[in-house]
């Protein structure tokens, strides 16, 4: 057959977010991709240098509607290690039990957008009903669904009361006995199965060299999770584990979410049990002393980090962020090469992309002088092949 | 049936166009029904497949650029109008009255036809998802059509007639083809499955890689009324299954009034098709997608082989007398 051109977004049922693909198939083959990124750059790097910390906070926390709480985290922690500030024992559990729950509500709604990639709408209904729970218990903790504005410069915004903990605990069993369910359902669901197995395979060795990061590395047998490696909040006194799985395909991902779901679930048990007393918040300076630090966390789509340097004054003079999906980008254009074209919106959501977020993009020319290179006037364009 | 008036009856009215109309409404709404129940969703009331239907008729006809307009129009209404035609001869209380030797051939070719008005408004909507969706529409009618017709041609082979009316009255003074075939059944299930373009056989229309196959383009009436040939087929399929397999399951009793042993026999056609939807609901409600490949190699090597081996399983059967 002759080489025919599919676009793919940025208008798309499949995409809900601002990406282009401009696919080149061969019949049903995919035989060359180019990637259009950066649709809806939002200045948010730029806003962050006008305010001060404490109004930059609900600003970095909209970076993402699915991690909020990540970057939130990721921000403060970086502040306050500047500033040198130590957030009471609390306050950090909190913010562990918000990570956590984050993770699990981020993962459940994962795994409904990949089976409805692939036409299975029912498990897509069934864990977005169930994601629920984990919603529910956010709003009951932080009063919001989304955007839980939970942190602050030196510890949290509010505390737990003995009956929203209760509360929270008694939410735990029923979702230990759906996500029994969904572990079930993915081992044994045939057509599901045909789909996932064998698809968008990433070695061990591809994972690390396009470097990879978050489920997408652990699932082809990257042992690499900040939590473990480079550990933050209460992370490296609390018992849990790094979920890996060798499959390397949408399968292995899929198994990696739904272990990860779990794991969380035994983290915010753990927490809301061993709640320690004491105050929720430590006296933070309005102002951090100069200094530059990389602040790493580990969202619920892997590594995020925040480049961020601070000049004496209330306000940071640089902060950069790079998301979990810019680092799994060039493994998706790798993965769909030679595929056909209906595996294109199951292997793009296997990374769990979250493009509005990832829309940042550093011009790298070598050897050029980049104050010249200015963006090409549709926009600025990002990672193409 | 020789009254002209009452065979004009039997097409338009009944059971003809205007019931098949009424039930595939039904249909729709059932087949909704239950697979928002089996997703947790409340579903739609009764009258939604109506009201959709009304509701896109009215709705303004928009032509993509450079299409040809007498074919496009002209593919919805061919596709209906088959799949009308073909329930004439599929025998609903008794035996059809325009029933003749290889009407079985000709429901199985109208029934086809909609797949092919598919494909061509796909490759005429100018529009690179519909011809891909086209192009996987055809592509799956040559995968699934050659089990689909073995199944359906093998109650021919045992009951020696090519009339769904004749294989329907002989299953009553014999046993039920489903119990003696029952793997062509479970084929022409599957088979049936495919040709309606359901999950896990939504190839041609996937909503997540070709935004809706060679319906993108399709707008008004013409949405309208390939949608409406769309639900008639799974009507006319159900009905077509249940008189071909399922034909013998009579009301075991003689019932005495005319009147009131027509009712049974229309109640009895209501529960055979209703529980032919039933199993298809929830194979639409239980499956992932799969890919075209996928299909290739369930069709061929699966479903045709199966089909293939009820027919060695018949020629046994009848060569040594069993169940004839």
């Amino acid at each position: 057959m002759t080489r025919i051109v599919v676009p793919i977004g940025p208008q798309h049922p499949a995409l809900k977010e601002p990406v282009n693909f401009r696919v080149v198939t061969d019949g049903e083959r995919i035989v060359d991709l180019e990637l259009n990124l950066s649709y809806s750059h939002r200045g948010i790097e730029k806003a962050a240098e006008q305010r001060d910390f404490i109004r930059v906070l609900p600003l970095i926390e909209r970076v993402c509607g699915i991690c909020s709480h990540s970057h939130a985290t990721v921000f403060s922690k970086g502040i306050e290690e500047i500033m040198g500030v130590e957030i009471p024992p609390r306050a950090q559990y909190i913010r562990t039990i918000i990570a956590e729950l984050e993770r699990m509500h981020s993962h459940m709604l994962w795994l409904g957008v990949a089976a409805h990639e692939v036409g299975f709408n029912t498990l897509f209904m069934w864990t977005w009903r169930d994601r629920e729970a984990v919603l529910d218990t956010l709003e009951e903790l932080s009063g919001n669904r989304v955007h839980y504005n939970m942190n602050e410069i030196g510890g949290v915004r509010l505390d737990l009361s003995p009956s929203q903990v209760e509360a929270a605990l008694a939410r735990m069993p029923v979702l230990e006995e759906r996500i029994r369910a969904y572990v079930g359902m993915v081992e044994d669901e045939e057509t599901m199965l045909t789909r996932f197995r064998g698809v968008g395979s990433l070695s061990r060795e591809e994972a690390l060299s396009f470097g990879a990061v978050g489920p997408t590395a652990r699932a082809s047998g990257v042992d690499y999770d900040v939590r473990k490696d480079d550990p933050y909040l209460v992370y490296d006194e609390i018992p849990w584990n790094v979920v890996t799985d060798t499959n390397g395909d949408v399968y292995g991902r899929t198994k990696v979410r739904i272990g990860e779901i779990a794991e969380s679930l035994g983290i915010v048990r753990h927490c809301l049990e061993n709640l320690p007393g004491g105050p929720i918040r430590a006296e933070a300076p309005k102002a951090a002393p100069p200094g530059e630090i990389l602040s790493r966390y580990e969202a619920p789509r892997g590594e995020v980090a925040h480049f961020i340097r601070t000049n004496g004054t209330a306000r940071v003079e640089r902060v950069d962020i790079r998301t979990p999906t810019l680092a799994n980008w060039t493994s998706v254009a790798h993965c769909l090469i030679g595929r056909p074209l209906a595996d294109v919106p199951v292997i793009v959501a296997a990374i769990d992309p979250c493009l509005s977020c990832t829309s940042r993009i550093t011009l790298v020319k070598s050897g050029g002088d980049l104050g010249k290179d200015a963006p090409p006037p549709n926009g600025p364009r990002g990672w193409s092949r | 049936m020789t009254d002209p008036f009452l065979l004009i009856a039997y097409i338009l009215l009944f059971p003809g166009f205007l019931f098949l109309f009424a039930y595939s409404m039904t249909f729709e709404f059932l087949d909704r029904r239950i697979v928002a129940r089996m997703q947790n969703r409340v579903g739609p009331p009764f009258f939604q497949p109506f009201a959709d239907l009304v509701k896109t008729l009215g709705k303004e006809v928009i032509d993509p650029r450079g299409v040809d307009r007498p074919i496009f129009d002209a593919a919805p209404v061919v596709a209906l109008a088959a799949v009308m035609t073909s329930f004439l001869y599929v025998p609903i209380i008794g035996p059809s009255p325009l029933a003749f030797q290889g009407d079985l051939v000709l429901v199985l070719y109208l029934l086809t036809l909609p797949t092919l008005a598919l494909m061509l408004l796909g490759w005429l909507s100018r529009n690179i998802y519909a011809a891909v969706g086209g192009i996987r529409a055809v592509t799956m009618l040559f995968i699934y059509e050659v089990p689909f017709f073995l199944a359906l041609m093998m109650p021919t082979l045992m009951a020696g007639t090519w009339s769904i009316s004749d294989i329907m009255a002989w299953q009553e003074e014999h046993l039920c083809l489903a119990i003696l075939q029952p793997i062509a059944f479970i084929v022409a299930l599957i088979g049936l499955q495919a040709k309606l373009e359901r999950t896990p056989f939504d190839i041609p229309e996937a909503e997540t890689e070709i935004v809706a196959g060679p319906w993108t383009e399709l707008t008004g009436r013409r949405l309208a009324l390939m949608h409406l040939a769309n639900e008639t087929s799974a009507v006319v399929g159900s009905a077509l299954i249940a008189a071909v397999f399922l034909g013998g399951l009579a009301f075991p009793w003689t019932v005495e009034s005319a009147i009131l042993s027509a009712t049974v026999g229309f109640l009895l056609f209501l529960a055979k098709t209703v529980a032919i939807l039933l199993v298809l609901s929830i194979i639409r409600a239980a499956t992932a997608r799969v890919r075209l490949d996928q299909l290739n190699t369930i069709g061929w090597k699966y479903l045709t082989m199966a089909a293939l081996a009820q027919v060695g399983i018949v020629l046994v059967m009848m060569a040594s007398g069993v169940g004839i």
